[in-house]
């Protein structure tokens, strides 16, 4: 039998019928036979040749998004040829240390790769009963993070930030210092520019190249002045990529994605151009959905060796984290490391502010045999006495500190080691979470009756870990004590 | 479903929305298969010989002038033996059996039915042969997990009398259960399973007043903001507050007989977790494991978006036919704004005219209808039986403005409210429910029950630690312009006391073996001592003691302690804290000087 595709051959239409915005519309001339998601190849009347997709489809009418702009397209001799399959990417182990376009095109002058796989880049959602529960450590030597916002290999963990903040640095330090304790595993990095200015793009290049990680680098860039369309394409290829290094060879994979506010400003101007109704803010009522089908792509699954863990970067306009971006983002990720601007005005790097942060994955993963004992004991201490201290520094600048009990005066002294001593720490400093943990231990040494201000922590572990007490002869930097 | 010989035509695709032509006749939500890989679909507009249909897969590929298939019968369930323990995805697809067919990941197209037609289940049956038997009558058992007995049931509206009766042996579900020879004449075949269409409530006799609590193990639910069941309750929250976590726990620590789960447009992540989880945690009621008597509907937020607007209608129906069995059922579905959201999708591919923030007109009435299929009723039969659905909805409003249209149209219908503050996450206080601001309508209606079955002082405790609550919440503002130290004594008693309640009642460790689940005795005698050490406290410095010396005292420490104690040593561990905090004498205390 032969199917809908093969009765049409003519698929070649010069009907465009309207260009505007990032959209085209074809004249199908009744003729039909195109699919929806189907790709399309524009030829410009100088010879230019475009990819576009098919967003909506009947009989009589193609409306395609042109991910490589519609600037110079026309309604008299502009072409339209469909190609009769949807979007797909040839991968390879050979990408890694390669650099892509933005819609998966080699531009550092290598030549084409040879395909070993050819992937529909939209990928399939990962069968809920497949997925394995991410719980391995990741350690990556930076003290908030490990300590209070584990990384766990498998989660999406975004990045909360804005403008002029650090997250671009703190995004390549963890690139160049994320291990997994004890093991020596294959790893990769894939990273997905969006939006971003070249200049961020070298940042993040020459910082590979320092450590000699390029050649476990991929990298796709749409940068700033790419078409703005072609952002929608850009992670979702990067992804495919992800998701045959893991799933297939084995990789445990990092993917950072930066910057998804601009992708999804793309995703707002083509909803736009199609006149939809919008929801909140102007963006599209499916945004939500349209991210689950990014960031759901990170994961582990059962009896697959890799993994895919996804540091998402979201710059917050006026640093509002209710705005529909990283408000949609936070109810699909894994929890949010929040970049604050306040503590980067105090100098401190990273800017983390562990307080409106969190790591959902956390629980399962730290303790005896992955980090230690004491882990989540420290951490909710820390996290308690910051969040006090915090408070303390509010009431303090209203009503002075002559009110304050002798506690509290040692409470706001430990909030402000607590931000010079853990938080802060050198974008070259990796720190083992051993070495993080002691550092908190250091610090709520302050307290002259550790029984009692030190609430969150059972008496038994402040016996065992507590710097003046603790056996002198014993090995603190070990998973097993 | 089988397919019949009409076919439609696709004319147009856009998202998960398709347009055929050549389709008149089909009814409004029949399913139809569309294009050649047969995905499946529900019809959910005609105009003229046009049917616009909502697909339940990813239509990318589907060509205009691809075939459409009619099945002529409404999106249905399978309900018979083998719910319990499994995992479907949003229209009652069982996701094992779906990796088993695709693989790690979900490929389209797959026609797999919602039970096994294969398994050998062991019925007994409990009627015979010249019976007289009418819908919702119980002909036999099976015994489909350690826990749950399966009930086969006389689907509504068939009664008659019984001409075969399956005699006590192994039968797949697919074998005549029953004939019955209805009054007419006609004989009807049973089989062992029955199915009907999501959208359409199952039918029971009669409505029953909710009186009696659906015990959480949970204090600020069980406590402060009880749910009866058959009741409804809403848990809005922004990210990061806790909604999944309370899902989790009343799915876990619930006094229902059977819990329906649907993860409805959340993270995949978090379904594996309790696919984790559940089996290996012990039921407190029956001492089994909680995976035997919980069914799963996952449909995460990257699978197809009408699926997921599908998967509530599935759970609902499934617990219905559990109620029917005479059970009580507790479903829960996290979140109702991913389903919301789903029903704004389809709307504005149809281009209808939107209401508030671009969701459709009839987004109110559509979550009043479904939270309606709750309730505690007599069921059908000659023989009814009471049951209930206790419906609880997480709702994950945007930025956690509760001012939103999917939290105040739910507001409107449930009559709990257990409100999450993003303020109380940020302390770590967990759950993160404000105590202050949310509500229950059911007390009134279940004060007695509290009276007769813990302690006839229970509800006077409750109002008493409700006040002191809302007092520390007046004091707080004072204190947060002038400092601590601008109160005067007796009302640092009440800020002490409200301390202990928020962090040594209130807050409760999910992920502790112990704390996880409070029994309501273990709740009563918790309030009892703090409430005690209260009184105590005003007493002495009534006599003098210094307020900060009162707080100090070793009995405070173990007060912080209470939530950890085993519920076997929590009376007399707390009778003998209640004694000593009894026997305080002002003497050993520091004095206040002007006394």
């Amino acid at each position: 039998m032969m199917t809908i595709k093969e009765t049409y051959e003519a698929r070649e239409f010069k009907t465009v019928t309207e260009v505007s915005g990032p959209l085209m519309f074809v004249d199908l001339k009744g003729k039909g036979g195109v699919s929806y998601g189907e790709i399309a190849e524009i030829t410009t009347t100088t010879g230019e040749r475009r990819r576009g997709q098919v967003l909506d489809v009947s009989k009589d009418l193609a409306v395609i998004q042109c991910f490589e702009g519609t600037s110079g397209l026309e309604t008299k001799d502009t072409s339209c040829r469909f190609l009769g399959e949807t979007m797909k990417i040839g991968v390879s182990q050979e990408m890694l240390g390669r650099v892509f376009n933005g819609r998966g095109v080699p531009i550092d002058g290598g030549g084409d790769i040879v395909p070993e796989k050819i992937l529909d880049v939209n990928g399939a959602p990962i069968n809920p009963s497949a997925r394995q529960y991410p719980k391995e450590f990741i350690e990556t030597g930076i003290s908030t993070i490990d300590t209070l916002l584990t990384l766990v290999r498998g989660q999406k963990l975004p990045l909360f930030s804005g403008s002029g903040l650090p997250h671009n640095m703190l995004a390549a330090q963890i690139a160049r210092q994320a291990k997994v304790l004890g093991t020596d595993e294959e790893f990769a990095v894939i990273f997905s520019a969006m939006g971003i200015t070249a200049d961020e793009a070298r940042f993040f290049r020459d910082d590979f190249e320092a450590t000699g990680a390029l050649d476990k680098v991929v990298l796709f860039l749409n940068l700033a002045d790419d078409p703005a369309i072609e952002r929608l394409l850009t992670p979702r290829l990067a992804l495919t990529a992800a998701e045959y290094l893991a799933y297939e060879l084995g990789y445990h994979v990092l993917v950072i994605l930066t910057d998804i506010t601009a992708y999804a400003e793309s995703l707002r101007e083509v909803a736009a151009a199609r006149s939809e109704v919008p929801s909140r803010r102007g963006y599209p009522g499916y945004m939500y959905s349209d991210f689950s089908t990014i960031y759901e792509r990170a994961g582990r699954i059962f009896d697959r060796k890799g993994s895919i863990t996804q540091l998402p970067i979201l710059t917050l306009p006026n640093y509002d984290i209710t705005h529909p971006v990283p408000d949609l983002t936070g109810y699909i990720t894994e929890g949010q490391v929040f970049i604050d601007v306040g503590l980067n005005r105090k100098g401190l790097y990273p800017p983390i502010n562990p307080l409106p942060s969190l790591s959902r994955l956390m629980k399962d993963t730290i303790g005896k045999g992955s980090t230690r004992d004491d882990h989540k004991y420290v951490a909710d201490q820390l996290y308690a006495l910051y969040a006090t201290g915090r408070d303390l520094r509010d009431l303090v600048t209203v009503v002075g500190d002559e009110s304050l009990t002798e506690t509290d005066k040692k409470i706001l002294e430990f909030a402000i080691l607590f931000e010079q001593k853990f938080i802060n720490q050198d974008y070259h400093e990796d720190r083992s979470i051993f070495e993080s943990l002691d550092i908190g231990w250091e610090l709520l040494s302050v307290f002259d009756d550790p029984y009692r201000v030190l609430k969150r922590i059972p008496a038994e572990y402040i016996d065992k870990f507590h710097p003046d007490k603790r056996d002198k002869k014993a090995n603190f930097n070990s998973v097993d004590i | 479903m089988t397919s019949s010989e009409q076919i439609g035509i696709i004319d147009r695709i856009a998202g998960p929305v398709v347009q055929a032509s050549n389709m008149l006749g089909s009814k409004l939500y029949d399913v139809a298969r569309i294009g050649e890989e047969k995905l499946v679909g529900e019809i959910i507009k005609l105009t003229g010989d046009i049917a616009t249909v909502q697909v339940y897969e990813s239509t990318e590929g589907l060509t205009p002038g691809e075939p459409v298939y009619l099945t002529n019968a409404p999106l249905s369930v399978e309900l018979g033996p083998g719910l319990i323990r499994q995992i479907f995805d949003g229209i009652q697809r069982p996701l094992p059996v779906i990796r088993e067919k695709s693989g790690d990941f979900i490929a389209r197209g797959i026609e797999i039915s919602g039970l096994d037609h294969k398994k050998i289940w062991d019925f007994e049956p409990s009627v015979k042969i010249g019976d007289k038997v009418t819908g919702g009558d119980i002909l036999g058992e099976i015994p489909e997990t350690p826990t749950v007995d399966f009930k086969l049931l006389v689907p509504p509206n068939i009664n008659g009398k019984l001409e075969f009766i399956a005699k006590r042996g192994d039968y797949t579900i697919d074998d005549t259960s029953a004939t019955i020879v209805a009054p007419d004449g006609n004989k009807i075949d049973l089989k062992f399973y029955q199915e009907w269409p999501v959208r359409q409530p199952r039918p029971f006799h009669t409505r029953l007043p909710s009186n009696v609590p659906l015990i959480t193990g949970q204090r600020i639910f069980d406590t402060f903001a009880p749910i009866a069941k058959g009741g409804t309750g809403a848990i809005p929250g922004g990210f990061g507050t806790g909604k999944t976590v309370s899902q989790h726990q009343l799915a876990k620590w619930s006094d229902a007989k059977i819990v329906v789960y649907v993860g409805c447009g959340e993270r995949g992540n978090e379904m594996t977790d309790v696919l984790r989880e559940f089996p290996k945690l012990v039921d407190p009621y029956t001492g089994g494991p909680l995976m035997d008597r919980t069914v799963l509907i996952a449909n995460t937020s990257n699978m197809p978006v009408a699926a997921r607007e599908a998967s509530v209608y599935t759970g609902i129906t499934l617990a219905e036919f559990f109620r029917d069995m005479g059970y009580d059922v507790a479903m829960m579905a996290d979140s109702t704004s991913r389903w919301a959201e789903a029903m704004r999708e389809i709307s504005g591919r149809l281009e209808e005219m939107p209401g508030e923030e671009s969701f459709p007109a009839y987004l109110a009435s559509r979550i009043a209808q479904y939270y309606e299929r709750a309730g505690r009723v007599m069921t059908l039969g000659s023989k009814p039986r009471e049951s209930s659905i206790t419906v609880v909805g997480a709702v994950s409003p945007p930025g956690g403005d509760f001012s939103e249209p999917v939290t105040q149209n739910t507001l409107r219908i449930v009559k709990v409210f257990w409100a999450l503050s993003k303020d109380l996450a940020s302390r770590r206080h967990f759950p993160a429910i404000d105590y202050l601001l949310s509500y229950t309508l059911y007390w009134s209606a279940l004060e007695d029950y509290y009276i007769e079955n813990v302690n006839s002082e229970f509800p006077k405790l409750r109002a008493e630690a409700l006040a002191l609550l809302q007092k520390d919440k007046e004091l707080q503002d004072i204190v947060a312009l002038v400092g601590p130290d601008a109160l005067p004594p007796s009302e640092k008693i009440v800020l002490e006391t409200a301390r202990m309640i928020k962090e040594d009642f209130l807050q409760q460790n999910a992920f502790h073996e112990i704390d996880s689940f409070c029994s309501l005795e273990k709740q009563y005698l918790m309030l009892k001592t703090i409430l005690r050490f209260y009184e105590k406290a005003s007493d002495l410095y009534r006599k003098g003691a210094i307020v900060t010396d009162i707080f100090n005292h070793d009995a405070v420490v173990k007060i912080a302690r209470m939530k950890y104690i085993d519920r076997n040593e929590i009376e007399t561990s707390l009778n003998e804290l209640m004694k000593e905090i009894d026997g305080l004498t002002s003497q050993q205390f520091g004095m206040e000087e002007d006394n």
